[in-house]
């Protein structure tokens, strides 16, 4: 019950974050992809201000030999650098670019735009679910 | 650039990073949208394991839906073609990339990941390229 409080609070402050910061604008997103055009910069500042808290926060979080409600860690369990990382992240950004979407935006897109968002959310969970087809 | 200082993107990344460092501190879990959302949807898991990815993507729309409404115009007429691409593209490259923007951009870095630095450099440089490429040779 704990651990499920917790993952809901973590959800309502990030989808938060999201609407707040405007990375659900995709006209902004594609905006800060481009910076050989009309460049609008503000964007960097969501992720460096996401990064700057969890660089901080990690170190000490990982001093901890447990989480403070659960039994371990649930680290990524692969830890190379292979094609398919850079492959996989080359997609994601074609995709990002042409649609001004990452997951996240996409999924709250339901509550702002549903128009983009009934065209856009299924083609994502279907390429999510090749995806997975192919990784097995 | 920007006109003003970008305050609303900086208080939104951070709230984005304490909710990662929130789930990581209590959890020791990865707030990482795109593996949260598939492993629910196309993995067999326990009910707990279910459970807590169900609570945060509730909550994911429920903080969205409580920061509305935005203040941005509403894109219109936009191509359904290009969404659909785009969707299959971000849905199968974040799969085989085992993440998206939060859990490589965010949580990764502030891992201090490797692979989550490289993913992080190849979709920021592929998604340049995409609007470049859009804006001056296609659209």
């Amino acid at each position: 019950m704990q651990r499920l409080i917790i993952a809901l609070m973590s959800g309502l402050i990030f989808g938060a974050g999201l609407v707040i910061s405007e990375m659900v604008n995709p006209v902004k997103v594609q905006n800060f992809l481009d910076p050989f055009g009309n460049w609008d910069a503000s964007l960097a500042f969501v992720m460096g201000g996401a990064v700057a808290v969890t660089l901080f926060t990690s170190r000490f979080i990982m001093k901890r030999k447990t989480p403070i409600f659960a039994d371990r860690f649930y680290m990524a369990a692969k830890t190379s650098i292979d094609g398919r990382l850079v492959l996989g992240a080359s997609l994601f950004g074609i995709g990002w670019g042409l649609s001004g979407y990452c997951p996240g935006p996409g999924i709250i897109n339901a509550l702002i735009n549903p128009a983009e968002a009934i065209v856009f959310l299924p083609a994502l969970i279907i390429g999510g679910w090749v995806g997975q087809r192919y990784s097995a | 650039m920007f006109e003003t200082f970008p305050s609303q993107a900086l208080i939104g990344g951070i709230l984005i990073g304490i909710s990662a460092a929130l789930l990581l501190a209590f959890n020791g879990r990865i707030a990482g949208i795109s593996g949260i959302l598939y492993n629910l949807l196309f993995n067999p898991l326990s009910s707990a394991e279910r459970g807590w990815r169900a609570a945060f993507l509730i909550g994911l729309m429920g903080g969205g839906y409580l920061a509305l409404p935005v203040e941005f115009e509403l894109r219109q007429g936009y191509s359904p073609i290009l969404l659909v691409i785009a969707g299959l593209a971000v849905g199968i490259g974040t799969r085989i990339g085992n993440g998206c923007t939060s859990g490589h951009g965010v949580c990764g870095i502030g891992l201090m990941a490797g692979r989550s630095m490289i993913a992080t450099a190849t979709f920021m440089v592929s998604g340049i390229i995409t609007v470049t490429v859009l804006r001056n040779f296609i659209g």
